[in-house]
């Protein structure tokens, strides 16, 4: 099991790495899901990995360790937001500008002067 | 009296909701409640400040769980200053963006007060897993304000910085991960006691993921090469945000001072210092970047900007220096660059309305009204960033300059300060003649009769606030002093939060 969670989170980062690093949006905005998912498991691996049982101290003497596993369902809640967030800009960029480059638009220092009117 | 400490985090939560839910459509009553709260929020700030000077760091139980098991929130000497800069720079910024710019998108003021809980839940947290959370309310907030106004630019620069913070916070949870299952806790005050027990085969393990957390706040403090999203953030965002966005990057640098003072300070074993190596040699290229970047603006606003990177580049020689003398110039650098940095922004700002044809490109145009006010302002206010007489910035390069003689590399940051302070006085000379001597044709702008106030007023405060800061030095830079003292001797810090608190309820067997 301990290579299956560690292949997993090595392979959606190299991946998640990979995309982030292309020039369209599309890709990034994949790419930082898989990493946030290669970071839910990174962190759930943390409190060890143990099957089928408590996750509380109840006088048994193996339980698995909770505190990961909230700060797993905080982390997934945050990158969920955000990932929506991101989606949308991604997409009111693509709207406004008409492609979906992740360049910044309007270098042109006439249009900018424009722009803040 | 401890109850109060969670006072700053509560009462911008209460307010943004309040103004989303009862005032959506009413801007009057929303810049209303929104000052309101904000002033309420300096009066909170001055009162913990006052608490927090006789140097005994107190502790606020989140929901009464004893620590390290619940969440604590840690006032000292350090958080208080913090808390009061944010609260006076926020008020400073409100005033301005109430003048017109808040209208400019929907639920400015909402956002802008979970701003302030962001900050000030970062700068309070005694957890390190609660500061990832506060960056996070901090950073969803800043997304909002940044992308004020609209413009497919603003939405370009937007989709960068949200992109690179994503990855910054999943490199700040995979460091969080590390340290974990390592040590098996995440409060500081605790990781300050367990690092230096922590047993050799893990060491490299607990080093990773305190270098990780370093490249965190990197990316937050905008350390070159890690600096690249803030030109194009700032320069993009409206001016009020840009200017209230001053003391983000100083988050970066607070945080730095905490975790690298507390839990990997002095007494932390083999991980004694584990980043501080490495914050000299990246705070002196960013100096230099930054003073690179101010002779090649093209505008205004990337003026402003680059010269958040080359403040940010002084602040953390200082704070590369890690010792009490470094710390204490850091700080006071911190609170004047934070001052100028967002008077810079507003200047700006007001100059760029006013240049019809122009905005803010650097090139010659119409002359604007109002030319001896606002050419006054940019000139003091280029004079306290580039580091010249009379104002703060002067005495926070000299003081910076004296801290580092006492470091080996002393002559390599002399020659780094002394070259880049040259470099942006000819930026800013050369940007100030273009805009305000080099002019041809009929007047722009409003006349003086008409123009509003309050910005202008909010500026020369701002710019007040730099000369105030240089005429009380002295008393300035013994608190500082305390400050830094305080925050490189965690000794009372991890009492405060482990030894045995009184105010806590016992736990109840259930």
């Amino acid at each position: 099991m301990e290579l299956l969670i560690a292949s997993a989170v090595g392979l959606m980062t190299a991946v998640g790495v990979y995309l982030i690093l292309q020039e369209r949006t599309f890709p990034i905005v994949v790419g930082l899901t898989l990493l946030s998912y290669a970071v839910n498991v990174f962190l759930f691996a943390m409190g060890r990995l143990v099957i089928n049982q408590p996750p509380i101290i109840s006088g048994a003497d193996a339980y698995t360790d909770p505190l990961p596993q909230a700060l797993v369902l905080t982390a997934i809640v945050i990158s969920f937001g955000m990932t929506a967030l991101i989606v949308v800009l991604a997409l009111r960029g693509f709207l406004e500008t008409e492609n979906d480059n992740a360049d910044i638009p309007g270098e042109d220092l006439a249009s900018e002067a424009e722009g803040d009117k | 009296m401890t109850n109060w400490i969670i006072a700053p985090a509560i009462l911008p939560a209460l307010t943004a909701a309040h103004l989303i839910l009862a005032w959506r459509r009413d801007i009057r009553m929303q810049r209303i409640v929104s000052v309101a709260a904000t002033l309420a929020l300096v009066g909170i700030a001055l009162f913990l400040y006052h608490l927090a000077s006789d140097g005994e760091p107190r502790v606020y139980h989140v929901g009464a769980w004893p620590a390290p098991y619940g969440i604590v929130l840690v006032l000292d000497r350090l958080s208080a200053t913090m808390l009061l800069l944010t609260a006076a720079l926020a008020l400073a910024v409100l005033v301005y963006a109430v003048a017109g710019w808040d209208a400019r998108g929907r639920h400015f003021h909402a956002l802008f007060q979970l701003q302030l809980l962001g900050l000030n839940g970062a700068f309070l947290t005694g957890d390190i897993f609660n500061l990832f959370v506060f960056f996070e309310v901090m950073l969803i907030a800043s997304y909002g304000l940044m992308l004020h106004g609209g413009g497919a630019r603003r939405l370009g620069a937007g989709f960068q910085y949200v992109a690179i913070n994503l990855v910054a916070s999943a490199l700040f949870l995979i460091a969080i991960g590390l340290i974990y299952g390592v040590t098996g806790t995440l409060n500081m005050a605790d990781l300050a006691v367990k690092v230096p027990k922590v047993v050799a085969g893990n060491e490299a393990l607990l080093r990773t993921g305190a270098l990780l957390l370093f490249l965190v706040f990197a990316i937050k403090a905008a350390f070159v090469p890690l600096h690249w999203w803030l030109p194009a953030t700032y320069s993009a965002a409206s001016a009020p945000v840009a200017a209230l966005f001053a003391i983000m990057t100083k988050v970066g640098a607070y945080a730095i001072i905490r975790v690298y003072g507390t839990i990997f300070g002095a007494d932390a074993g083999a991980l004694a210092g584990v980043a501080v190596p490495w914050i000299l040699p990246a705070a002196l290229v960013t100096l230099l970047v930054g003073a690179v970047g101010l002779l090649a603006s093209r505008t205004l606003l990337d003026l402003a900007a680059f010269n958040i990177v080359a403040s940010m580049g002084t602040l953390l020689i200082a704070i590369g220096v890690f010792d009490v003398d470094g710390l204490t110039t850091a700080l006071y650098y911190l609170v004047h660059s934070t001052l100028t940095g967002a008077a810079l922004f507003l200047i700006v700002d007001l100059v760029a309305t006013r240049r019809i044809d122009k905005g803010g490109a650097l090139v010659p145009g119409h002359p604007i009204s109002q030319t001896p006010i606002l050419g006054a302002l940019f000139l003091l206010t280029a004079l306290a960033a580039v580091g010249l007489p009379p104002l703060s910035g002067f005495i926070g390069k000299l003081m910076v300059l004296e801290a580092a003689y006492e470091s080996p590399q002393f002559r390599l940051i002399w020659l780094f300060v002394l070259v880049a302070s040259l470099m942006m006085t000819i930026a800013f000379a050369r940007a100030g003649s273009i805009v305000f001597w080099k002019t041809e044709g009929r007047m722009t702008g409003p006349k003086s009769a008409n123009a509003p106030i309050p910005p202008i007023a909010v500026v020369a405060l701002l710019v007040c606030g730099t000369a105030l800061l240089s005429v009380f030095a002295g008393p300035a830079v013994e608190a500082f002093k305390a400050t830094a003292e305080q925050a490189l001797n965690p000794a009372d810090y991890i009492d405060a939060v482990l030894g045995s608190p009184q105010n806590v309820m016992p736990s109840t067997g259930h």
